[in-house]
């Protein structure tokens, strides 16, 4: 292993820029005469627009224009869309609702925008905004998505507000199994609806070139390319060889920024009307009403057991809350990348899983890290956990009589596991959770009078998506692969352009190392460039742990095309047959000779183009590449929480936080470290602290930093992190990806932790002081005993 | 509109503001220094912390007017003219405490001051109470309270 190749802890290097205040985030560019736009909203979760009295607003000092929905409509700029189709058990197709980008007849939830006010300076347009007197007519409202289906419908096209109800798996097979069952273990479970919380607000800032008819968008995107495609074919604002769309340095993502909001519309429509550069970056507070929220799921859940602890059936039904409207790819959520996943590790026979994906009058519901695979384990792992208490199997014996042992592994829900080693994860996350010495640690805790908890969560994930032709058979609008472009300079210093994009991944760095070690040349002489659909060909971009598995397999591919030219020029220079020519370390070598090239000295000659004909070879060296990937990749490990909870308050301590994750191929082992560390926090947060409230009247209570608990440095305790590895067998790197994995184990593991404690499987999520005090009380029996 | 006159990262500068124009307002719409970032809008996560007078304090929260006369450094004030870093961003990159780098110009303006109010020497427990006042979604923590303890250990020599 080189010092900058695969498997190197390489110090990043976008961190310079970010360390000295040089990042260029979406807020920071800044563009001659722009103006600011700020967006009226509704209050009302539910309401209809009688009239909007523009005047006063335009009135005021420095307003350059303000704009409603009636205009959006009038100019016919089309609705946003869900791109992910799925039919009903009927076979009917989901209810999708339009989704102007500024509401015109109705409002739906509260943040849904009636006007936009764009002014010299944002204090202008804020000023402004106040003015704009809209007139609404109060309709009662829904926001619990249990109430969804009898509460006033929302949209037309939704009779009980539901968008399908749909289902995977045998029915009548699991039936079938659980009549067989010596033990079934049942539990209602809510998974808490979350605010992804990027610290970089949405931001977008659109440009008109009237010279050129040319529009620029600059936004906080994870994937710009996706972002012109929709904005293009289904908005219909310009054409997309008209359109440019930047995403430059973006500050977290999470799923948040994969979609596509209103506010990227109105601005570029707005840009091209006022004939000015207009600039909108989000509040914190309009974050917490316009970003999509993640999860808010209920669902019920049985697991059937033979006399031994194997588990012979799943089945779940579950109520998806989408919220007002379908955001970019809502549907596939709480579908397949949730349903899909009911398996785990195990090897269960039977599943079956019944969603009902309904609307609500609350902020849309999408992808937050994980996107349906947090829902699945946390289904699975509380599941197995009580299973294992109640029958008085250990937990970490009853995983290890239903893991799959045997790869590939088709699951009776479509996914077909091909590698992994789950006993080797669990066994190594024991040794280093030292779970030997738990009872004494236990006893520790108890005389000082507190509660000490174990809980154990081995988690799968579906990630490295995903292969074209599969998701479009599932009903995606889209194909999930990668491109790539590698451009080998006259120097021999390299660029390469990728679909994916990084808002905090550290790809600058990791593409590099492949690169560098591929190629032979210094990490230094490689640059990532990507972000930009002016530079950069179609691309899917970065979510879904896709950018290793997938970006950089596309790489692969473009390296191996880019070595086969090469070698093509290097013949030529060596007077010697094509395949006679081998490449190592940077050096072009005629076999069983001393004669060479440096990779340097043939990049020159490819460009100079002196030593062979334009016939035989074109000149250049600059080759690309898309990449379809063959079968999802299928992370796996074992995270092991240790708790302490104070009897007399409620309030949980994590003492311990053990990760041991396969994720296949790691190129950098400092930043897949650091991906694990954040998952685990956000799914820390999760678990203790996070959750949307809403009153049934449909305003959000948590919305603010003030009232939504995001967790700080002391909730958390440091981690202890290992890995495993099986490479993935789908991918030429063997990567499996590591972006999701803590935020999808970690809320299980810290509720089976807590759970084990206070001796009651009674806890919902956030396990605040006061949810566990009160379980406590409850349990009192058990945990005195 | 009055006038307002500072030092920032060592420079003289002055500028017309609005009596409500915040201090980070300034420093990005009028210097140009977009280092400093706003996540939020009730100084809970700490994006913008500067130093005001060699004290962390959050720009947000502080008018460009209530600035008159003092001495601001910001994160582009931090490494030395020619480019060296100073010791505690240094350790941010080596221990890689930042991810997207959003957060990070505040956390490590914060780090510096939980130095100048702990000394070099900081355990984890006292860091990660210290640092209640910024928020970062990437990391978990976990590298930005080793960069702090790091960077503080290396300001000492």
């Amino acid at each position: 292993m080189s010092a900058t190749g695969i498997g190197a802890a390489v110090r990043r290097k976008e961190d310079i820029r970010f360390i000295t205040g040089k990042g260029q985030y979406t807020d920071d560019v800044i563009r001659p005469g722009e103006t600011r736009a700020v967006f009226v909203r509704s209050p009302h979760a539910r309401a209809k627009i009688k009239r909007i009295d523009t005047a006063a607003a335009k009135a005021m000092p420095g307003v350059v224009g303000v704009l409603t929905g009636a205009e959006l409509a009038a100019d016919k700029v089309g609705g946003l869309i869900c791109g992910w189709m799925i039919h009903s058990k009927d076979g009917s197709p989901m209810k999708m609702a339009p989704h102007p980008a500024l509401a015109a007849e109705t409002v739906n939830h509260v943040g849904d925008a009636v006007a936009v006010v764009i002014a010299e300076t944002q204090a202008q347009a804020r000023d402004a905004a106040e003015k704009v007197k809209v007139d609404y007519e109060l309709l009662p409202a829904v926001s619990d998505p249990a109430k969804a289906k009898n509460g006033p419908q929302i949209h037309g096209v939704a009779p009980k507000n539901t968008i399908y109800e749909w289902s995977l798996g045998d029915a009548k097979a699991v039936d079938s199994a659980f009549a067989a069952a010596k033990h079934v273990t049942k539990l209602d479970i809510v998974n808490n609806r979350l605010v992804p919380n990027a610290i970089e607000p949405r931001a977008a800032l659109a440009e008109y070139d009237s010279g050129t008819d040319q529009l620029t968008l600059w936004n906080t995107s994870q994937n710009p390319h996706v972002a012109r495609l929709v904005i293009s074919a289904f908005v219909g604002i310009a054409p997309e060889h008209k359109l440019r769309v930047i995403a430059p340095d973006v500050g977290g993502g999470f799923g948040s920024k994969i979609f596509i909001y209103p506010e990227e519309v109105v601005c570029l429509w707005a840009a091209r009307k006022v004939k000015r550069p207009v600039k909108w970056t989000a509040e914190r507070h309009e974050s917490f009403v316009t970003d999509a929220h993640g999860r808010d799921h209920i669902t019920h859940a049985e697991l059937a057991l033979d006399e031994h602890g194997k588990i012979l059936g799943l089945r779940a039904k579950t109520i998806a809350n989408l919220g007002a409207y379908m955001s970019t790819f809502s549907s596939s959520v709480p579908t397949y990348l949730y349903a899909t996943l009911l398996s785990g590790q195990y090897d269960i026979p039977q599943i079956y899983c019944e969603v009902d994906a309904v609307y609500t009058n609350t902020v849309p519901v999408d992808a937050y890290r994980g996107a349906g695979r947090p829902e699945a384990t946390f289904v699975v792992e509380r599941l197995v956990e009580v299973a294992a208490r109640e029958m008085g199997i250990d937990p970490a014996d009853i995983r290890k009589r239903n893991f799959i042992k045997a790869f590939p592994h088709q699951t009776p829900v479509i996914m077909a596991y091909d590698a992994g080693d789950y006993n080797a994860s669990l066994k190594k996350a024991m040794d280093l959770a030292d779970v030997k010495g738990f009872n004494k640690r236990k006893r520790e805790s108890a005389r000082h009078g507190k509660l000490r908890g174990l809980g154990y969560s081995t988690y799968i994930e579906a990630c490295g998506i995903a292969p074209s032709q599969a998701v479009g058979s599932l009903g995606a609008g889209v194909g999930l692969w990668e491109s790539a472009e590698v451009r080998v300079n006259p120097t021999g210093s390299v660029e390469v352009l990728t679909g994916s994009h990084a808002h905090g991944q550290g790809h600058e760095t990791t593409f590099a190392q492949l690169v560098s070690e591929r190629l032979g040349i210094p990490f230094e002489n490689v640059s990532i460039v990507h972000g930009d659909t002016d530079k950069v060909q179609f691309g899917m971009g970065t979510y879904g742990s896709r950018s290793g598995a997938v970006g950089m397999s596309a790489i692969v591919k473009a390296l191996d095309k880019v070595e086969a030219k090469a070698k093509k020029v290097a013949a030529h220079m060596l007077e010697a047959a094509e395949g006679d020519i081998e490449f190592k370390d940077g050096k072009f070598t005629v076999a069983g000779t001393d004669k060479s090239a440096a990779f340097g000295d043939v990049a020159l000659n490819a460009y100079i183009a002196h030593k062979f004909s334009g016939q035989e070879l074109e000149p250049g060296l600059k080759e690309t590449s898309f990449y379809d990937p063959t079968n999802f990749t299928f992370p796996a490990g074992c995270h092991i929480c240790e708790v302490e909870v104070d009897t007399e308050t409620g309030k949980t301590e994590i003492v311990n936080w053990t990760a041991v994750d396969d994720f296949g191929t790691v190129i950098n082992p400092m930043i897949v470290e650091g991906q694990v560390h954040g998952g685990i926090a956000q799914g820390v947060g999760q678990a203790l602290l996070e959750g949307v409230v809403y009153d049934k009247d449909g305003q959000l209570v948590t919305g603010s930093l003030m009232d939504y608990t995001m967790p700080r440095a002391h909730d958390l305790p440091s981690f202890k992190v290992g890995t495993t590895e099986t490479k993935s067998p789908s991918n030429p790197l063997g990567i499996k990806g590591c972006g999701e994995a803590g935020a999808i184990a970690a809320p299980a593991a810290v509720i089976n932790a807590i759970t084990d404690a206070i001796g009651s499987e009674a806890l919902t999520m956030p396990a605040t002081a006061n949810t566990v005090w009160t379980a406590l009380q409850r349990a009192k029996p058990r945990a005195a005993a | 509109m009055p006038a307002v006159s500072m030092t920032v990262n060592g420079k003289p500068v002055s500028g017309e503001v609005e009596a409500r124009t915040l201090l980070v307002q300034f420093l990005r719409e009028n210097l140009r220094l977009t280092g400093t970032h706003v996540g939020c809008d009730t100084s809970q996560c700490g994006a913008c912390v500067v130093h005001i007078n060699g004290i962390a304090a959050k720009s947000c929260t502080t008018l460009a007017l209530q600035c008159e006369g003092a001495t601001i450094t910001t994160i582009e004030g931090l490494a030395a003219a020619d480019g060296t870093l100073h010791p505690m961003q240094e350790a941010f990159r080596d221990n890689h405490g930042l991810q997207c780098g959003y957060c990070t110009p505040g956390m490590i303006m914060s780090a510096l001051d939980i130095v100048r109010r702990n000394g070099n020497e900081l355990d984890e427990h006292t860091i990660r109470e210290q640092l209640d006042g910024n928020i970062c979604r990437c990391t978990g923590y976990h590298n930005i309270v080793k960069a702090i303890a790091a960077g503080a250990k290396t300001m000492a020599r």
